[in-house]
């Protein structure tokens, strides 16, 4: 013991190793009112070491050239070491990072964690976001399927709708007229490197943003407003060992879930992996229905639900840019009195309600074909979805908030 | 806390319609009774396959000696799958015909089968293989109910014999089905418990992992659940001093 505490001693004079730890972890003070839905940022990060551990293991084995790309992925599923479990785990992985995160959102809104003083914490977490669409869609070009192939050809498509540059936009990012070789290349490159590297990034920021200005609560009062003569929050706990005990069951659990799927069913009925990607990419023959998979659908049934305008797909394009970059006003769009769902009003938990009706309902929209009645309904749910947001600064100020209370609650 | 019950009952209400997708229009698909315990069908299957598929069709990610998962031997593999000499139980399947010489004889080059079996669904492959029938209009001489205007010859018919297409009034209104003209070496049951092993094959040759994967899952679900009992009691025991 001795000898390890000299060794940290060594460390320490030279390194802020025990002062990062107790800021970060045994000093770090978190509301001790934390419900379930606060288990979804830890997971988060969860799902992260796990898509980069079994990708790096995948790299090993996958060959990004058209030519191979199909084949080398059965490799991997039949004469690679484990490399069936790999791949469904980063299959399972790229979903599930989606359910976590789009929970991890639905839990800011509800407990208004975008709010001052937490909007620059908010807005990294959107670039995060953004990061890991861009990730996963470049991430489904590589099995090089059916799927893979027309998925990548119909959005990098909608870059052409862009009036002017639109055509060279599409070349630049395919690397040429079609998606080819070429564009596996580089897809591979951005979603192996590039991408990946950003992602840690701005999720170190995320954490020293969060850890600066302190974590929301259920309530959504600051738990930093009442202190003991250390200066340490009355409401707050040390992160370390009650939230990572906390955090540690929850990833137990959430594992479990995890390996149901890769073990039991690792195409989750053609959610996860779609049927259709067990066919190698072909450039002459398109496939009947071309869906995204689920994690994209709700934009891609608003894009859908926009008509053209002068035969241009570019209205629809933007519907879905605004739809996904609109989280980003959240903190100024808001104008309630309180944080927290908990004493909002009836309006604003009606509008939250038709929000997730809406995204939910768009989700499943975008996977079926487009007929008149479904175009209908995902128009009538792309104005409730936008609807949210537009009307958000005039609902959340007439709203009637109930008194928020002082300290924390225990349930 | 009501109203996030509420929203996650709603939510849920919402994800009821999703897991009712229905898999579209078309044939109605018979069941595939399928086993893949079964290593007796399975055998059975692998032999129909390479003896008839492999003529024309690849299988090439699948390699023969990753048939010890069914049980045999490399010994069963190269006699009773009449392997040619200069073929090796390490190698993947290869068809006897090359790909070029089938294109030009069917106009189209015979899909790889090697994941078949999970892009058409074994549904599909158990009534597809049953499903062909006589057509004089088309220059093969054979079409088929679930895949119209199919390029693939019938290449079981001397198991199967020779189904027509014959119209029959049901309840007021035409339906159309097949019927058995001419028999073949089987009787329709052997033929259906034929076609049944094949699917059975095709459906493990598409994942081989499949055999084993379930059976890590529960010893993998029976760690994890240990680990959830040990975690959980030490996380009341540190939060025991809390409130």
């Amino acid at each position: 013991m001795n000898l390890m505490n000299k060794l940290i001693g060594w460390i320490d004079a030279r390194f802020p190793l025990v002062s990062t730890w107790k800021a970060h972890a045994s000093e770090y003070y978190a509301p001790k009112n934390f419900n379930f839905w606060y288990f979804f940022g830890s997971l988060a990060l969860l799902v992260l070491v796990i898509q980069i551990v079994s990708g790096i293991f995948l790299t090993m084995n996958y060959k990004p050239d058209a030519l191979f790309a199909f084949a080398s992925v059965e490799y991997i599923m039949r004469d690679v070491q484990w490399g069936w479990a790999l791949r469904y785990i980063h299959s399972t992985g790229a979903s599930m990072f989606f359910v976590v995160i789009y929970l991890h959102m639905f839990r800011g809104m509800m407990y208004g964690s975008y709010r001052q003083p937490r909007e620059l914490l908010w807005i990294i977490g959107m670039i995060i976001y953004l990061a890991l669409m861009a990730e996963a869609f470049m991430g489904y070009l590589l099995p090089w399927g059916q799927m893979s192939f027309w998925g990548a050809q119909v959005i990098v498509n909608l870059f052409s709708s862009v009036p002017f540059i639109g055509h060279d936009l599409a070349i630049l990012i395919r690397g040429d007229f079609v998606v080819s070789d070429v564009t596996l290349n580089r897809f591979f490159a951005l979603h192996v490197v590039a991408i990946p590297l950003v992602l840690v990034l701005i999720i170190v920021a995320h954490l020293v943003a969060l850890h600066e200005v302190g974590s929301n609560n259920p309530d959504g009062v600051e738990i930093k407003k009442h202190k003991d003569v250390n200066g340490i929050p009355l409401d707050g706990i040390p992160f370390h060992p009650y939230y990572t005990v906390k955090d540690g069951v929850g990833a137990v659990v959430f594992l479990m879930i995890f390996c149901a799927i890769v073990f039991f069913a690792p195409e989750m009925g053609g959610y996860f992996i779609e049927d259709n990607n067990f066919v190698p990419a072909n450039p002459m023959k398109t496939p009947e229905h071309i869906a995204p998979v689920w994690y994209f659908t709700p934009y891609y049934a608003i894009l859908r639900a926009v008509p053209p305008l002068f035969g241009s797909q570019f209205p629809g394009v933007v519907a879905m840019g605004v739809a996904t970059v609109a989280f980003f006003f959240l903190p100024w769009l808001d104008r309630g009195k309180v944080k927290s769902i908990r004493y909002r009003g009836t309006i604003y938990k009606a509008f939250l309600a038709s929000f997730v009706v809406s995204f939910v309902g768009l989700g499943y929209l975008g996977l079926m074909p487009a007929t008149e009645t479904y175009t209908l309904i995902s128009r009538i749910l792309a104005i409730v979805y936008f609807a949210f947001f537009i009307l958000m600064p005039w609902y959340t100020a007439i709203d009637k908030c109930k008194p928020e209370p002082d300290r924390v609650t225990s349930k | 806390m009501n109203a996030i019950k509420k929203l996650c009952t709603l939510l849920l209400l919402a994800l009821l319609p999703g897991l009712a997708i229905a898999s579209g229009a078309g044939v109605q698909l018979d069941k595939a009774p399928l086993s893949l315990q079964d290593q007796a069908s399975l055998q059975r299957g692998a032999k129909l396959f390479t003896s008839r598929c492999l003529a024309c069709h690849a299988a090439s990610y699948m390699r023969y000696n990753r048939l010890h998962d069914i049980g045999m031997s490399d010994q069963q593999i190269k006699t009773e799958l009449e392997l040619p000499e200069d073929v090796k139980v390490g190698s993947t399947m290869q068809a006897a015909m090359d790909a070029n010489s089938a294109k030009l004889a069917y106009g189209i080059a015979p899909p790889d089968l090697s994941v078949i079996a999970r892009s058409r669904s074994a549904d599909w492959l158990y009534t597809y293989m049953r499903s062909f029938y006589a057509d004089e209009n088309r220059s093969i001489g054979w079409n088929n109910t679930v895949f119209p205007d199919v390029g693939m010859p019938f290449v079981l018919a001397d198991l199967q014999g020779e189904q027509v297409l014959a119209v029959e009034q049901h309840e007021g209104h035409e339906r159309k089905k097949l019927v058995l003209k001419t028999p073949g070496s089987m009787q329709s049951a052997e033929y259906d418990g034929a076609i049944a092993d094949l699917t059975n094959y095709l459906v493990f040759m598409g994942e081989p992992a499949k055999l084993v994967r379930y059976k890590i899952g529960w010893i993998v679900l029976g760690f994890l659940f240990i680990l959830f009992l040990l975690l959980y009691s030490l996380k009341r025991e540190i939060w025991r001093d809390l409130h």
